[in-house]
């Protein structure tokens, strides 16, 4: 063991603290979610405090039954394709590969869902009643990451197959000219129309990226490229290196990408950048995170540190969330084209960091762990509470620190993948919440407003899609949007799911979230929710001060008498401003949370009362 | 609060009027429209005879480190030998049922026809482990591929107690382990191979995830107390060559 302790204070690991309540639970239990009867369209599903609205399933054109399953048939076929072949006759076998037509992430834009698809991507108006597809454009490639900003579309393309012209054939060989892997830039000013304007090619493709404004020139837009592929031949593409940086200081490893974008010439994207970020601070060394492999005997197998797998920027505060691999980081990005790291979390639970997601304050991040890669079952009874599960981590004065893990909390069958993955905050005032995909586990509504005790409050699950054999599917993505839950189903489709309001959720704390809009949406750039002036915000407060006893009953009786008067058009100026001077006596009193919802509540009802 | 969902009983893939499939050029060049079947033939992704006996053979070298743990039991009480021992089993078997899994969804046998004929034969074209490091002519001191340990080579571990056992085991496994790095290379070299999406996924798993342990059992070994001089190293594995 004591090369294992050297060896962490070596690499200036923080790892977390085994000291918590959570840490002691090693097992997820059983609820109604755990036997769900399977099935491709009919599945049995479950839900608590939240409802199912729209299934949008495939289209013929992004769907085949035969990528998913290979049904006996098939098998036939392909027996009988093999045997033409021996004798000598033409018979190329079809091939079908699961994930192929398999819906991914998601970018919004005012009445339109944008889908990503290993495929291409997809687009639906959802102004009306059901959402209404409006453009299916074929561009195979994967994974099919999407942002949107203005007219601009961005694809993530890995593929070695994938080709500049969104592919007539597969490309082959080792070097291809007409190779495309990196991020393709469609303009969308006729969003039933996209064309495709630029393509920026990059070393390891491109496996997810982010979008970054830049904060001092609106025609300045940076893509940050995540790339999670094997180095790319330098005969392919001239720039391109592989090797560990003590063989090649110029490795393609090791990096990660940065595009520019000039928005009155976006056809002139270019790469400007791959910045060592993940380098020694000290000695410069090129690989200075983690080196792969387990810390201890009990540990995850935690892989190497030589890309990020997704970066969420928060420009506002001028920081980053880097999940990379085998590190979760936080970046400077005040400076956009010179990201710079300055903290740095290592954790012997987690064995592949893959996504992070920021409060609303910026004071707390959760990453994901992709233990097994999204293609395996890793919520079964005997799968630890504490992999494949979220890391919450605290951010206190530039230093990140994890405080707990929160795993779905339902143990899920064999036939089912399921681990950590996408999600984006619910905007509930006063509290952290976010919504989040578990693949085949279903939708999970986590609280963590509380960084240390997590804890769900609303679910939705199906089946699985075969219950006999593991067919990759479930939710790939689960974001909110301007009052709804978005979700991507890897074969299923287009899901639209309403939040209820429940014990874990008030009537106006719901309304609140609900009243949110935003023009524009990638969940990987978080902007600062800020919430109207409006009485179900005041309310919503109230719900939330109502259900601890940090606030004497005498003054939250009050504020509900006059935050009512106020929601029935009776609003009293005075009174209300009287409240607002004690809420926020009251708050200098009071700490925690319930101290900045007593200062917030306070604010609200000041600026209200004139 | 269970309930079957009616709304997705009646959902399925459906063929009504929608919006044309569109098909972008390179940039700069006009979008085209595609028919829905074109669209799908689009998606699909050939595997290569390659991938197919990759996956086969995988198996077989995988099953080796599966027998390799099981003789842990009894023969050492070393806890970090008896841990990623565990560790590796359930690894490996975890990817023997997908690969399983790959070869039977794409309607392959899961058997390679060339391997049990393999002893003395030259039906390999891209395994060279029998080139060059074994002088004996004994079929049991050949490997059936490379990193795998040959017949007697498992007859001596299995032979072995204690700290002996530990540090065969430990050298076995990591020769094996750089074997299916080597076997993945290889694989590699083939034009077209490891484009089926899962099998790239799974060959990157294989890279990570081997090194990754190859790591540990390093560090184990150089933990080991230390053996009494043995006459001659029984695992000559240190000569491989990378392509």
């Amino acid at each position: 063991m004591k090369h294992l302790l050297k060896c962490t204070a070596a690499l200036g690991v923080l790892s977390l603290a085994i000291g918590t309540a959570q840490a002691q639970v090693n097992t997820v239990g059983e609820d109604e979610r755990s036997h769900l009867a399977g099935g491709l369209f009919d599945a049995e599903s479950a839900s608590w405090n939240m409802v199912l609205e729209h299934n949008v399933p495939p289209i013929d054109a992004f769907f085949d039954e035969r990528a998913l399953f290979a049904p006996a048939q098939f098998m036939a076929a392909m027996r009988a394709a093999r045997e033409a072949e021996e004798r000598g006759e033409d018979a190329a076998p079809p091939a079908f590969t699961p994930l192929a037509l398999a819906n991914t992430d998601f970018a919004f834009q005012g009445d339109h869902v944008i889908m990503g698809n290993y495929h291409g991507f997809l687009i639906y108006n959802v102004a009306g009643d059901a959402p209404e597809l409006v453009t299916a454009v074929v561009c195979p490639g994967g994974q099919g990451d999407v942002s949107v900003y203005g007219d601009l579309l961005f694809l993530s393309v890995e593929h070695n197959r994938a080709r500049l012209d969104c592919g007539s054939e597969a490309a082959e060989g080792e070097v291809n000219p007409d190779r495309f892997r990196g991020i393709r830039i469609f303009d969308i000013s006729d969003i039933t129309a996209p064309r495709q304007i630029a393509a920026v090619q990059t070393c390891r493709g491109s496996h997810t990226h982010t979008l970054l404004p830049d904060p001092n020139d609106e025609n300045i837009l940076y893509v940050y490229n995540s790339g999670t592929q094997p180095v790319r031949s330098g005969d392919e593409l001239e720039f391109c290196s592989d090797g560990q940086p003590g063989e090649n200081p110029e490795t393609s490893l090791y990096s990660i990408d940065i595009i520019r974008v000039p928005l009155d010439a976006p056809e002139t994207a270019e790469l400007i950048d791959s910045p060592r970020i993940f380098a020694d601070r000290e000695t410069g060394e090129i690989a200075g995170l983690w080196q792969g492999g387990q810390l201890g005997i009990a540990s995850q197998r935690t892989s190497q540190t030589n890309h990020c797998h997704d970066i969420t920027v928060y420009p506002e505060l001028g920081i980053a969330g880097g999940a990379c691999s085998g590190n979760g980081i936080l970046l400077d990005i005040t400076d956009p084209a010179n990201p710079s790291r300055i903290s740095e979390l290592f954790d012997p639970d987690m064995a592949y960091w893959h996504s992070a997601t920021f409060n609303n304050e910026g004071d707390v991040v959760v990453f994901t762990d992709e233990w097994g890669g999204g293609t395996a079952p890793r919520c079964r009874a005997e799968d630890p509470a504490n992999w494949g599960a979220n890391l919450i981590a605290t951010i206190e004065g530039n230093v990140l620190r994890g405080q707990t893990f929160y795993k779905l909390p339902s143990t899920q069958g064999s036939s089912e993948n399921c681990v950590a993955h996408n999600g984006s905050l619910v905007p509930v005032p006063g509290r952290d919440i976010m919504v989040q995909s578990w693949y085949q586990g279903g939708i999970s509504v986590m609280d963590f407003t509380d960084p240390r005790n997590p804890f769900e409050i609303a679910y939705f699950d199906r089946g699985p899609v075969d219950p006999d054999n593991l067919v990759v599917a479930g939710y790939w993505s689960s974001y909110w949007y301007n009052g709804r839950i978005y979700a991507s189903e890897i074969a299923r489709g287009l899901d639209v799911l309403r939040l209820e309001a429940g014990e874990h959720l008030s009537g106006a704390e719901l309304a609140a979230a609900e009243a949110v809009i935003e023009a524009e949406v990638n969940p990987q750039t978080q902007t600062r929710i800020v919430w109207e002036d409006s009485a179900v915000v005041a309310q919503a407060y109230l719900d939330q001060l109502a259900r601890g006893e940090a606030v004497e009953a005498g003054l939250l009786e009050r504020a509900g008498t006059e935050v009512s008067r106020w929601a029935d058009g009776r609003m009293n100026r005075g009174n209300l401003r009287r409240l607002s001077r004690d809420l926020a006596s009251a708050a200098a009193e009071t700490e925690g949370r319930d101290g900045a919802r007593l200062t917030a509540l306070g604010e609200l009802l000041g600026r209200v009362a004139g | 609060m269970i309930a079957v969902s009616t709304l997705l009983a009646l959902a399925m893939a459906v063929t009504a009027d929608g919006p044309p499939i569109l098909q972008p050029g390179a940039p700069g060049e006009p979008t085209r429209e595609i028919s829905a079947e074109r669209s799908r033939a689009l998606s699909q992704t050939r595997h290569t005879a390659a991938d197919t006996r990759f996956m086969q053979h995988m198996i077989v070298h995988h099953q080796q480190a599966v027998d390799m743990v099981a003789l842990i039991e009894g023969r050492t009480s070393n806890p970090s030998i008896i841990a990623i021992g565990g560790r590796i089993a359930r690894s490996q078997d975890d990817e023997i049922a997908l690969m399983r899994d790959w070869l039977i969804r794409r309607g392959e046998a899961q058997e390679a026809d060339d391997l049990h004929e393999h002893h003395g034969a030259g039906g390999h074209d891209h395994h060279h482990a029998h080139h060059g490091h074994h002088a004996s002519d004994d079929p049991d001191d050949v490997p059936l591929m490379t990193g795998m340990l040959s017949v007697n080579q498992m007859r001596a571990l299995a032979a072995a107690e204690g700290g002996e056992f530990d540090r065969l085991f430990l050298e076995g496994m990591i020769h094996h382990h750089e074997g299916a790095l080597i076997m993945v290379d290889e694989l590699l070299e083939h034009p077209g191979a490891a484009e089926d999406i899962i099998m790239s996924d799974f060959t990157g798993h294989i890279v990570a995830d081997q090194m990754a342990e190859i790591l540990r059992m390093q560090n184990l070994l150089r933990d080991l107390p230390p053996a009494e001089e043995r006459e001659a190293e029984p695992h000559s594995h240190h000569h491989h060559h990378h392509h």
